[in-house]
This record gives C-alpha cells, sequence and structure tokens, in this order.
C-alpha cells in the first residue's frame, strides 16, 4: 500500500511527469470551465463531432510539418464554422449540420490518411499522450488557457442569458447564433490544444464530464464553470498519478479519472432547490 | 399630428411556407394599450416576432420606437438552469449594451425594481425553477420592465398563470400605460380585452382593428374565431383554445359558464 502511495508521487518525480502533470491542469481549466456551456448548450454531440472532424486537419499538419495543434485547430474550426452557419437554418438544425459538416472533413481526412506520405504514428492523435507533451506544447495550452478564460469571462452574461432563455435573450437584443457560434469556437481551440495530450478520441471526457460531475450541486453559472475547473483539474491530476502507480496509458486514464468524476458527481445528492421564502402570516383580526 | 410608436401598413410574414399573417395595418401612441386576439395559428405571435424584429415582413412595413421589450409566450426558459429571479430580472440590462461588462450599480437597483413592480421582491434569491408558473411569469416580466423600453410587447402573459399573478400583472398593464409606455399584449380573454384601448383581431389576416366597444361584435368575433368561439346562455361569447391545453376554457368573466361547458379554471 505504501508503495503503491508512493507511486502516485512518481509523476513529480521526473520532467517527464510533470509537464504530464501541468498540460492535464492546463487542459482541465480549459475544457472544465467550457463545460458547463457545453452541456447548457447541449453541444456534447457537437464537441464530439468536432473532435472527430479535428482528424484531417491534424493529418494535414503532419503532411506539410506544422504542429499538429495547429492543423487540428484549423480542421476543428473549419468544422465549427460549417457547423455553426449550416446551423443558423431552423430548417437543418444543429444535429444535421454537424452530422454533414463532420462528414465532410472525415472525408477529406480519409482521403489524406490514405496517401503515402500519411503520418505512421496516427494512433497518438486518437488517444494522445501527455508524456510526449513539449514546453511548446505547455506555452501553448497555457496561452489557450489565458485567451479561453478572457473569452469566458467577456462572453459570461451573453451565454447564460441565452442558455437560460433563447427566445427571451434575443428580445433583450442579443444574437444567440453569434454567441452559439463564440462557443463553438471556445469549444474548437480547446479541442485542438487537448489532442495532444488526449487525442480526438477522449478529449471529448475534459467538455463533458466536470459538467455532469458539478450540475447538481452549484447555485449558479459561474459557480458551475468554476466547479468544473476544479474537477477537471483535480481528476486530470488523479489520472496521471493513477497510470504512474497502475503503468497503464497516460491519456486514457486521465479521461477515465473524468469519467468517474461525472459518475461520483452525479450520483451525490445534488442541492436542494431553493423554496420561495413563507411569507409572514397576516395578524389574524 | 400626436407622435405614434408603433405602426403596421399592410403587414403580413411568412415563415418560408404560405402567408402566417396578411393585411395587418394599426397604430399606436405613447400610452395607448392593445389587446391582440386570435384563435391558436391566427398570426398573434408572428405578428409580436415582426414588431420585435426577430422576423422580416414578407409585405407591407412595420415601424417601432426603439427596441421593442418584448416578452415571449411562458414556459420556454429551462427550469434547471442555475439562475435566481434577479439573475433573469438583470438579463433585461442586457438590451442596454455593454454585455462584456459584468452589470453596473444602477441595472441592478433596475431589476431590482421590476422584481417589486411584479410584487417579488422577497423571492430575488429564490431559483427561477422553484417559482411557480405565475411568479416565474411575473419575473419575465420584470425582464422585460428592466429593458425600459418604450413599446412592450407581451405575448400571452396571462395564460396559465395564477389569480394573484394575473391580477399583478393586469395592474402593471395600467402603470404602464400611465407612464406613456405602448404596451401590446395577446390573449385569448375576449372580456379581458375591453379593458384596452384598442383592439386587434387576427386569422391569419386583420379581422378588425379599433376600440372594444366598436369592435368586439359577433360579426368579428366568429370571424376571428371561428368554430373556436362559444356561445354562453346570457348570450356572451367564450373562446376554447384547446389547441394550448385541452380542456382549458376561458369565460369572459366569472359567473355562469355555458351548459357543458368544462369548469372555470381561472
Amino acid at each position: 500500500m505504501i508503495d503503491f502511495l508512493d507511486a502516485l508521487l512518481d509523476p513529480l518525480r521526473s520532467g517527464l511527469g510533470r509537464r504530464a502533470l501541468g498540460e492535464v491542469a492546463l487542459l482541465g481549466a480549459l475544457g472544465g470551465g467550457l463545460s458547463f456551456w457545453v452541456t447548457s448548450y447541449r453541444l456534447s454531440y457537437a464537441a464530439e463531432s468536432l473532435a472527430h472532424g479535428l482528424l484531417p486537419g491534424a493529418v494535414v499538419a503532419a503532411l506539410v510539418g506544422v504542429p499538429v495543434a495547429a492543423g487540428a485547430g484549423a480542421g476543428v474550426l473549419l468544422a465549427a464554422l460549417l457547423v455553426a452557419a449550416a446551423a443558423r437554418d431552423e430548417r437543418i438544425g444543429v444535429e444535421a449540420a454537424t452530422a454533414v459538416a463532420v462528414s465532410g472533413l472525415l472525408g477529406l481526412g480519409a482521403l489524406l490518411a490514405l496517401a503515402p506520405a500519411s503520418p505512421q504514428r496516427l494512433e497518438e492523435l486518437l488517444f494522445g499522450d501527455p508524456l510526449s507533451v513539449t514546453g511548446a506544447d505547455l506555452a501553448l495550452a497555457g496561452a489557450a488557457v489565458v485567451a479561453a478564460g478572457a473569452a469566458l469571462t467577456a462572453l459570461h452574461r451573453p451565454l447564460a442569458a441565452v442558455a437560460f432563455d433563447r427566445e427571451g435573450a434575443r428580445a433583450a437584443g442579443l444574437q444567440p447564433a453569434l454567441v452559439s457560434a463564440a462557443l463553438l469556437a471556445l469549444v474548437a481551440l480547446s479541442l485542438a490544444v487537448a489532442v495532444r495530450g488526449l487525442g480526438n478520441l477522449l478529449a471529448l471526457a475534459v467538455l463533458v464530464g466536470p459538467a455532469v460531475a458539478v450540475r447538481g450541486h452549484v447555485r449558479t453559472p459561474a459557480g458551475a464553470v468554476i466547479g468544473g475547473a476544479v474537477v477537471a483539474v483535480v481528476a486530470g491530476l488523479a489520472g496521471v498519478a493513477l497510470s504512474f502507480a497502475l503503468s497503464v496509458a497516460t491519456g486514457a486514464s486521465v479521461a477515465l479519472a473524468l469519467c468517474a468524476a461525472a459518475v461520483a458527481g452525479a450520483s451525490l445528492p445534488a442541492l436542494r432547490p431553493q423554496r420561495p421564502r413563507a411569507r409572514p402570516a397576516a395578524p389574524a383580526g | 399630428m400626436s407622435e405614434t410608436v408603433v405602426e403596421a401598413d399592410g403587414l403580413g410574414a411568412a415563415y418560408g411556407g404560405p402567408p402566417a399573417l396578411s393585411g395587418v395595418s394599426f397604430s399606436l401612441k405613447p400610452g395607448q394599450t392593445l389587446c391582440v386576439l386570435g384563435p391558436n395559428g391566427g398570426g398573434k405571435t408572428t405578428l409580436f416576432r415582426v414588431l420585435a424584429g426577430d422576423l422580416e415582413a414578407q409585405t407591407g412595413t412595420a415601424r417601432v420606437d426603439g427596441r421593442p421589450a418584448h416578452l415571449p409566450q411562458a414556459e420556454r426558459p429551462r427550469l434547471d438552469f442555475p439562475v435566481s429571479a434577479f439573475d433573469v430580472a438583470l438579463m433585461g440590462s442586457l438590451a442596454h449594451g455593454r454585455w462584456w461588462l459584468p452589470p453596473r450599480g444602477h441595472e441592478r437597483a433596475a431589476a431590482r425594481r421590476a422584481l417589486k413592480r411584479v410584487g417579488l421582491e422577497a423571492s430575488e434569491h429564490d431559483r427561477f425553477g422553484s417559482l411557480s408558473g405565475g411568479q416565474r411569469q411575473r419575473v419575465l416580466l420584470a425582464r422585460a420592465l428592466v429593458q425600459d423600453a418604450r413599446v412592450l410587447l407581451l405575448d400571452e402573459p396571462l395564460a396559465g398563470v395564477d389569480p394573484a399573478s394575473a391580477e399583478r400583472i393586469t395592474a402593471l398593464f395600467a402603470e404602464l400605460r400611465a407612464e406613456g409606455r405602448a404596451v401590446l399584449v395577446s390573449t385569448h380573454d375576449v372580456d379581458s380585452a375591453r379593458g384596452f384601448d384598442r383592439v386587434l383581431c387576427l386569422n391569419r389576416r386583420q379581422v378588425a382593428f379599433g376600440a372594444p366597444a366598436e369592435t368586439l361584435g359577433s360579426d368579428v368575433l366568429e370571424a376571428t374565431y371561428g368554430a373556436e368561439i362559444v356561445m354562453l346562455d346570457d348570450g356572451r361569447r367564450a373562446v376554447t383554445v384547446q389547441h394550448h391545453a385541452p380542456g382549458e376554457f376561458h369565460p369572459p368573466a366569472a359567473g355562469r359558464a355555458a351548459p357543458g361547458a368544462p369548469p372555470d379554471h381561472r
């Protein structure tokens, strides 16, 4: 038991482990902070599709020799814009728009991946590897956290108003489609950065799991955003530590830790909703 | 010449198919109230969406003085979203711009005043989803009040609310009129229409517009509601609104109902 607990600290004993912890903590702050909005806007499916849609962009990046995150970002941003543009037409809707956009990008990605010059280690793009991150990757993730944090702070009121009541927000002068597009762009940024550590198949865990964990235990959207980020950081660090202690794949371990946090949070009793206060009884007579 | 704050001239609108509304012409001055009557699908919400700028007019023109405060039909907001009554009222201040900054002190004060006007100052910290249907409607009305608009578009604000909330909301109409605001209210309640300055009857087209006493005759109501109109045994009229809620019944006044009619739930 002592050996196991000691093994949990192994990531701190190597530069490789410390970088993995840093990368996962930054991804947790980024994705966990976004996760409440992803679930509030019912974008879990769209986020999953965007995560899959980044693959062709990453392949292209590998082919032309630019950073994978840049290619993934371009691919997922293109998918986000396609989804947002198509979803503006109420006759199509977000789901169908997402399916069309991502199918097209996957088709393009398949063509490129089957080319003779396609990257050899495609599995890293699919499942990620926090242990392979570099200082540049950490700097990129840190910059993404700062940028997304500033954007989430500025967009907080419109995001809440549209998520609560789309029609009412429009009546107050907001443009819900633009607010949704901005959120999709932030999701795209998050996925592009997360693909290095978690891969395009597991990155969704950090965008959905934290919100599921905290949703029943917060009273304000701000509380949900902060709570989601904290849960994601803690679960991510635990995932890295467990992967060292159990000698299992780190990306998958982090994803499982995030899902475990979601199940645990959803299983805990939710906060009791505040009831209207009883008014003082009128004096008799 | 008195100014008009709402004006429609030959207005028509559609959702990509046949016209949902056509031939609507009316105007309102500051301090006037308008009751919009019509069956479900008659074009009331379509008219409000055009006036609010959410839907483009297919024919004719519509003009509103400034951005109107629009209260869409109830039960669209998400009840599971973690916001308080105060948070919702404060959302009305987004109409003033500066959405990227935290709300200012006077905007918070306006939200508290609005909640007080709808009688919910003691519930400002209560979660929106935990309030009753009538209280939720009053909170949404407070959100519209915070916009401080000269024109208010209230789409069925009395639908499904409890009598206390309905009384409070109705009293607010008079206050807003006294403040010089134009208030447009859609409803199924024919009798309550008599308390407004003007009434506009729609059934996918304009059936009539004018003062209630001159407009709400048998011919107009039957042309407006068709089969949905019910004649009461004292000669008054009520409207069934079965598309909204099966069995819901809106007699024009408390008291006797038509033989065999559902009970009055107001």
